[in-house]
């Protein structure tokens, strides 16, 4: 048999409700491969391999007692460590939550845990989700499998890395601004960001309350089908969770995509795209062609302002949400002064790394008197005019295709300017403005690193880019390709 | 674009203390960055409502039951410092009896 971390989960699910095989010895298997290459990757802040192995000999007594299962019963999985796990530390990647031990689940832990899914542990993020290349992890940065000199993307770069190096069969990421579908383009993986409010954010630490929103990373579409289908719904504790039923993601993956109407954004074709990049994503956008979708040429005229308009709303959100850590009630506190204000301000001051103060202040001064106006309600107006650019153009095309990111991985500690590291999000921060779902796809390499395509969706439209994106995969082996880690 | 005595205001309002590179790098950091948000002052937002949310959901509400709630040992398990289950914080206000 061949080594069991390089099963699909849709394979190792069938392989253990045959009794083929069984949770321990997949989670064992997944075990050996942590402890084999994860002194290189980096990708987790915590291994929690007791409490994998109990979860999974649990996951075979029910597979035994013939329970209806789930499709993740007994998958070993990873979380990333911005998501409340109960009892177990939840970092945020940083400094301020360093000793933090969760009071509660988050709701998809629940869903998970009621599945009998087998959490391997929790995966490395730049702090509290800001970034996009885990250097910004109070603690290390994760290192690309595909080159360990360069990075894995972020902030969800260490459910990314461990997905493609065979650490976990699938891992969940959070994307407020690109930080589930970057480090997939950048990692060979499946990145699936769900319409917003398709997964409840109960027991995410918050970093933008109006964009961020959870989704999986997987080896294959067929494998995202059922981590989404294992977290989607409405939840009452989320009062922006969404009521619209949820379908059967599985169902809608027929493999037919012809007559389906696939928009080419013209704007997406900007300078910086790098020229490899590029020709990958043409092929790739070619290939839809031959399996029978019609290209269409759209305009989403305001995509310009994309990247401005969410550096305004996203550090804005953020300065209010962390507002919260001040060292009175969890997380780290300086305790060397008598003085209140001086203990808040030096607990922030330490507890927090410079991403974090940056956006922090670039919220708080667009917030701030004066400037209201011209920054924050400027960047909200703008946000109605690119939400109604999805609008208008949904209603000629089914989805719509670009590359992910402009960018193959790059090096580790080569981007030193904020504002270039920015740029890595240019075409996936409009979908989170908009509230639209997206998908990163491998579809292919160029000098070695892989290469994603990004398909986004109409609200609810996940089952159509899955489509897509299964389809694909059908007639490519890009996403079967493994890294080559000793 | 942005001056330093902004960068102290701001970081007070924001309750950061920094030091003296901190002030200088974020002084050139932010005004960078806020040069490339200029862009936004050229697009046509006359009439154009503001979008704060991207959920189509308006006016969320549910029954106003009451449910037993955390135990306190629970929710302060996590507090730096307590006492007879209330957070202990420096003094507030200096004088008063």
């Amino acid at each position: 048999m061949t080594d069991l971390y390089t099963l699909s989960i849709h394979e190792a699910a069938r392989l253990l409700r045959e009794r083929k095989i069984s949770s321990v010895e997949l989670t064992k298997a997944h075990l050996d491969r942590i402890r084999a290459v994860e002194p290189q990757v980096k990708a987790y802040t915590l291994v929690t391999d007791d409490l994998a192995l109990k979860q999974a000999e649990e996951a075979d007594r029910r597979i035994a007692s013939g329970e209806d299962l789930s499709p993740l019963t007994g998958i070993p999985i990873a979380i990333k460590d911005v998501i409340c796990t109960k009892d177990i530390p939840t970092t945020c990647g940083s400094r301020m939550l360093e000793n933090f031990k969760p009071p509660y689940n988050a709701t998809v832990m629940e869903k998970l845990n009621k599945a009998g899914a087998v959490m391997l542990g929790k995966t490395n993020m730049d702090e509290f989700a800001m970034g996009s290349s885990t250097e910004h992890s109070a603690f290390f940065p994760t290192h690309n499998p595909w080159d360990l000199e360069r990075a894995p993307g972020g902030s969800s770069g260490g459910s990314a890395a461990a997905v493609a190096a065979g650490m976990a069969m699938g891992a969940y990421g959070t994307d407020t601004g690109g930080s589930i579908r970057q480090p997939g383009s950048l990692c060979n993986v499946v990145g699936l960001k769900p319409t917003y409010g398709r997964v409840s954010r109960f027991g995410l630490v918050a970093f933008a309350s109006s964009l961020d929103q959870i989704g999986p990373f997987t080896r294959n579409a067929q494998d995202a089908a059922l981590m989404l289908q294992a977290v989607a719904g409405y939840d009452a504790q989320d009062a922006t969770s969404s009521p619209q039923p949820v379908t059967d993601y599985t169902k809608e993956l027929t493999g037919n995509i012809k007559g389906l109407r696939i928009g080419v954004p013209r704007e997406y074709w900007v300078e910086g795209i790098q020229p490899g990049v590029e020709k990958v994503v043409r092929e790739g956008i070619e290939r839809l062609r031959e399996l029978g979708a019609e290209l269409v040429d759209v305009s989403l005229p305001h995509t310009k302002y994309g990247l401005a308009a969410y550096y305004i709303v996203a550090p804005a959100e953020a300065s209010a949400n962390l507002a919260r850590y001040d060292g009175v009630k969890y997380g780290y506190s300086y305790r060397e002064t008598s003085d209140m204000w001086e203990a808040m301000e030096k607990t922030r001051q330490y507890g927090f790394g410079a991403e974090v103060k940056r956006r922090i202040m670039l919220g708080t001064y667009a917030l701030s008197a004066g400037y209201y106006d011209a920054y924050y309600k400027r960047a909200e107006q703008v946000r109605t005019l690119i939400k109604q650019d999805f609008v208008n153009v949904f209603k000629k095309v089914d989805a719509l295709v670009s590359p992910t990111c402009p960018t193959v991985a790059f090096k580790l500690g080569e981007i030193t300017d904020p504002y270039q590291m920015y740029l890595q999000d240019m075409f996936t921060i409009p979908a989170n403005l908009a509230g639209i779902c997206g998908v990163s796809i491998p579809a292919g390499f160029s000098e070695g690193l892989p290469v994603g395509l990004q398909l986004l969706g109409n609200d609810f439209a996940e089952g159509t880019i899955l489509r897509i994106a299964d389809a694909f995969q059908r007639v490519t082996d890009f996403h079967d390709q493994w890294p080559d880690l000793q | 674009m942005i001056d330093r005595e902004t960068v102290l205001n701001v970081a007070k309002l924001a309750k950061l203390s920094f030091g003296e590179e901190e002030i200088e790098l974020f002084q050139s950091q932010l005004s960078n960055i806020l040069e490339h948000i200029q862009v936004l002052q050229e697009a046509d937002v006359s009439g154009v409502s503001p979008t704060a949310h991207a959920s189509r959901l308006t006016n969320v509400t549910r029954p106003d039951n009451p449910r037993p709630s955390y135990p306190p040992e629970v929710m302060l398990a996590n507090a730096p410092e307590q006492e007879d289950n209330c957070l202990k914080v420096n003094v507030v206000l200096e004088g008063e009896h």
